[in-house]
């Protein structure tokens, strides 16, 4: 079980309201990569994610993770090697401690409280916030809930983590802790931001959805220092790929 | 219109919290039984948004005055009636613990004044009534506002009881209903108002929400029998209980009075047993008292009240001296304690330091 | 429009206190609700008229907060906040009891008695309850309903309306200060608006609900709560409380600062 593979064929989703969001989505990522979905809003990132995690399932087309194709059956073991960080730590840190919202996933497997312990102290070592185990979630800073609903996943062990949003309302420096733990990581890692700069550090391919389908595939260097790819998807190059706007030399604006 | 402890007795407290912990546990097997876990973590929120809603003040157009949401008519029209209860029970209980909102003892009592009226009498029977031909604004209007208001008085008609029966108060029945029934009534009408408000714009904006509380599991008129029946049970049993355990226990302030008065042994004098029939028709569910215009009442009252304190003239010039001491003694002795544990403390911690 | 804040920070208060460590702290939680509702029913238990034989319950209270280390003032706020509805009912009493006593010369109503005696047990309930949950917390009173089977259901309710309490109210109180910003004139909501006001914030949060349960789902949830093991009870714990019960019972059978004052008086003339 060595090659965690992730691939799409031929994606279609429809909402009930007639909104077709996804129209035709094949991709393959492999071991170890790590891969950046980006797109303005309304492309199709988040329903894309969905769809991989099996909380919609596909008009047509399928995802399969490792062997196994993702259907109602099958969502308790496609649930178990991918795990999800939502982009609104709130909804996802729904007990009253971390270390109960960490070791949530562990018990729903019904494991040994002794193992779970040590899941949740591994997983809070990861993120940095063991000294927070015992904090009730609203007492936490942005980045701290940040940390702890990555720890949350992490304690289940999958073996691809996808992230929406992960540098969203963060300070910079609690960004940069985000950024150094997720290339940390080893797990395949799926993440969706509008953060074009997080992208280009943490991803070494690039996936540009527009209007439901896959406008450019690649690698992020070539995609990401492409001004007029990004600007026909409804993006801009990443900031520090644009000119310095104290001292304005050259630069791809206008 | 939270009840507090002090205000009931243990007997009506425990049959009110019996009676609230069949309907609670009856709903939450249909909670279970309808197989649809998304309403839990909708129950919880929802419970956090009545909470947090609870908080506004909204103003009555015309009259410039303001009231508060209640939430339970709401929450039985977005849950259903089974839900609603439930998260109702969840919100009280919060408020008790933390907000001393209600006692605890009470708290059975304040979750049926204030969830089974809204949830299982005033949605099924009024609000879905007016609303079971289809949504329209006038309907969902005069559907809250009935609704609203008939839930609230039987509420606020059950704490009259509720006080009543635990025998605290001085107040004659008439005189409690007269006060507690009109102030009700406006807050039914604040009530009725912001829930029509709200479900208008929840009917416009999402129907499927209302519409999927009302087609759940449908409310059968035998439940409401089973629950009455299960009450006036539990009344019968805790009453019999509580006046058994009465009677095991002499009244202290009539055992020390004996003792002060010369007589040695602890004889049991006429009036622990006229005490302990005071406390029996106290304890019992339907006393006759409670009912009767205030002038016989009084008359009954001092009646009743003589026989309780045979000796209390006696106690007024014997014991009134002890009494002041050893209560004196008692709060010296309670503040002393306190500050003694903390000066202990602190020494503890001055030596580890 | 403050409300929403200071019923936040009365969350907090009592959230912070119950995190805090004593021996209280440590005391196992069902022992300590049992504890408190046994209080709670021997003091409702005192007759109308009774208040000497209440006085040494106050020793449970005090007890409780000194070893705790609670802070004093929050907590009389607290029973000072909740007097007042009390006070309401109980204050017609000496109007409508007719019967009346003397002492020291002075005729009063009885109700007087029956007044104070409502006022004292309504300060000893109501601080009960308060310490109870400032040395046990939500998570130690939801342990303790567990451990007397009250179902997952509802004390999973009670777990995911506490927590999400302080995130509704923050939409809440954001909902209102932008609509005093552009209604400063306005009291309260006025009623055209408030049907879409409160309305957003509930389907946002019926919104929001979708995305938890997702999100519990994601983690495998599957309709059943699992709770950690609990620490399980302990003989000092069984000492704790049989201790207390036992006081309980003396102060209800017996009147005791009328034997201390007998006593000390040498009968009583």
């Amino acid at each position: 079980m060595s090659h965690h593979i992730v691939e799409a064929t031929d994606l279609r989703f429809t909402y009930p309201d007639g909104h077709q969001a996804i129209n035709g989505i094949s991709f393959l990522l492999r071991h170890g990569e790590s891969v950046g979905i980006i797109g303005a809003n309304g492309a199709g990132k988040t329903t894309l994610l969905m769809l991989m995690l099996g909380v919609l399932l596909p008009t047509s087309g399928n995802v399969r993770v490792g062997e196994v194709e993702v259907t109602r059956k099958t969502l308790p073991i496609i649930r178990q090697k991918m795990g999800m960080v939502f982009q609104d730590p709130d909804d996802q840190l729904f007990m009253t401690t971390v270390y109960d919202d960490v070791a949530f996933g562990p018990r729903n497997y019904q494991l040994e409280e002794a193992e779970v312990e040590r899941r949740v102290v591994a997983a809070l070592e990861t993120v940095g916030i063991l000294h927070l185990r015992d904090r009730p979630p609203f007492k936490l800073s942005g980045g701290e809930k940040r940390a702890a609903a990555i720890a949350s996943v992490l304690s289940m062990q999958p073996d691809i983590l996808v992230m929406d949003e992960p540098s969203a309302s963060l300070d910079p420096r609690a960004r940069r802790r985000v950024i150094r733990q997720l290339q940390s990581f080893e797990h395949i890692k799926i993440i969706t931001s509008h953060d074009l700069d997080m992208i280009l550090e943490l991803c070494e391919r690039t996936i540009v959805l527009q209007g439901g389908r896959i406008a450019a595939d690649g690698p992020s260097a070539e995609i990401l220092s492409n001004p007029d790819l990004l600007e026909a998807c409804g993006l801009e190059l990443p900031l520090t790929l644009q000119s310095c706007p104290l001292c304005g030399n050259g630069g791809s604006r206008r | 219109m939270h009840m507090a402890d002090a205000l009931i007795s243990p007997a009506v407290g425990g049959v009110m919290w019996a009676a609230t912990a069949g309907v609670a546990a009856y709903s939450i097997k249909q909670i279970e039984a309808d197989l649809d876990e998304k309403k839990i973590p909708l129950m919880g929120v929802m419970g956090a948004f009545v909470f947090a809603a609870q908080m506004i003040n909204f103003s009555i157009p015309g009259t410039g005055s303001s009231g508060h949401l209640g939430g339970g008519l709401l929450l039985a029209a977005m849950l259903g009636p089974y839900a609603g209860f439930i998260t109702m029970a969840a919100i009280l209980s919060i408020q008790a613990l933390f907000f001393a909102d209600g006692g605890l003892l009470a708290l059975g009592c304040n979750i049926f004044n204030l969830g089974f009226y809204t949830c299982f009498i005033a949605y099924p029977l009024i609000y879905k009534r007016f609303t079971a031909g289809g949504c329209s604004p006038q309907r969902i209007f005069w559907g809250s506002m009935l609704a609203a208001v008939v839930g609230l008085q039987l509420g606020a008609f059950s704490v009259v009881l509720e006080t009543l029966f635990s025998g605290k108060t001085e107040l004659p029945f008439g005189t409690f209903v007269m006060l507690m029934q009109p102030i009700h009534l406006g807050i039914g009408i604040v009530e009725g108002l912001v829930s029509a408000a709200v479900l208008t714009f929840v009917w416009k904006a999402r129907p499927e929400i209302l519409e999927g509380a009302a087609a759940g599991r449908s409310l059968r008129s035998v439940a409401i029998g089973h629950v009455i029946t299960g009450l006036v049970v539990a009344a019968i049993f805790t009453g019999s209980v509580l006046s058994w355990f009465a009677s095991a226990y002499p009244d202290g302030l009539e055992w020390s009075m004996a003792k002060t008065s010369g007589q040695e042994e602890l004889e049991a004098p006429a009036g622990i047993h006229q005490t302990l029939a005071e406390w029996q028709e106290k304890t019992a569910v339907l006393p006759d008292y409670g009912f009767k215009p205030a002038a016989t009442e009084s008359a009954e009252m001092e009646a009743a009240a003589v026989e309780e304190e045979p000796a209390w003239p006696a106690v007024s010039s014997g014991t009134s001296v002890a009494g002041l001491v050893g209560a004196g003694l008692t709060l010296v002795g309670a503040a002393g304690a306190g500050m003694g544990i903390r000066r202990l403390k602190r020494k503890k911690a001055g030596v580890a330091a | 429009m403050s409300n929403v804040t200071t019923s936040q920070y009365n969350l907090r208060l009592l959230d912070d206190l119950a995190r805090l460590d004593s021996p209280i702290h440590r005391i196992h939680p069902l022992i300590k609700l049992m504890t408190t509702i046994i209080y709670l029913v021997v003091v409702v238990s005192f007759g109308k008229y009774e208040i000497l034989g209440l006085l040494p319950l106050l020793f449970y209270l005090v007890v409780i907060i000194a070893l705790a280390e609670l802070p004093l003032w929050p907590i009389v706020k607290r029973i000072l906040w909740v007097e007042p509805l009390i006070i309401g009912i109980g204050i017609l009493n000496p109007w409508f009891d007719q019967q009346v006593f003397t002492v020291g010369g002075l005729v009063l109503s009885k109700g007087w008695l029956t007044f104070l005696a409502i006022c004292c047990k309504g300060g000893l309930t109501v601080t009960a309850a308060i310490l109870l949950i400032a040395t046990t917390g939500m998570d130690g009173v939801a342990a303790a309903l567990r451990l007397l089977r009250v179902p997952r259901v509802f004390v999973l309710q009670l777990l995911l309306t506490y927590r999400y309490v302080a995130v509704l109210s923050g939409e809440v109180g954001r909902v209102l200060v932008a609509y005093s910003l552009r209604a400063p004139r306005d009291q309260g909501i006025r009623w055209p608006v408030l049907g879409s006001l409160i309305g957003q914030v509930l389907l946002r949060t019926f919104d929001r609900a979708e995305r938890i349960y997702q999100a519990m789902c994601l983690r495998g949830f599957a309709g059943e709560y699992h709770t950690g093991r609990h620490p399980g009870i302990r003989l000092w714990d069984i000492a704790y409380g049989g201790g207390w019960v036992l006081f309980f019972g003396l102060a209800r059978a017996y009147n005791l600062p009328l034997l201390i004052g007998v006593w000390l008086t040498g009968g009583g003339q």
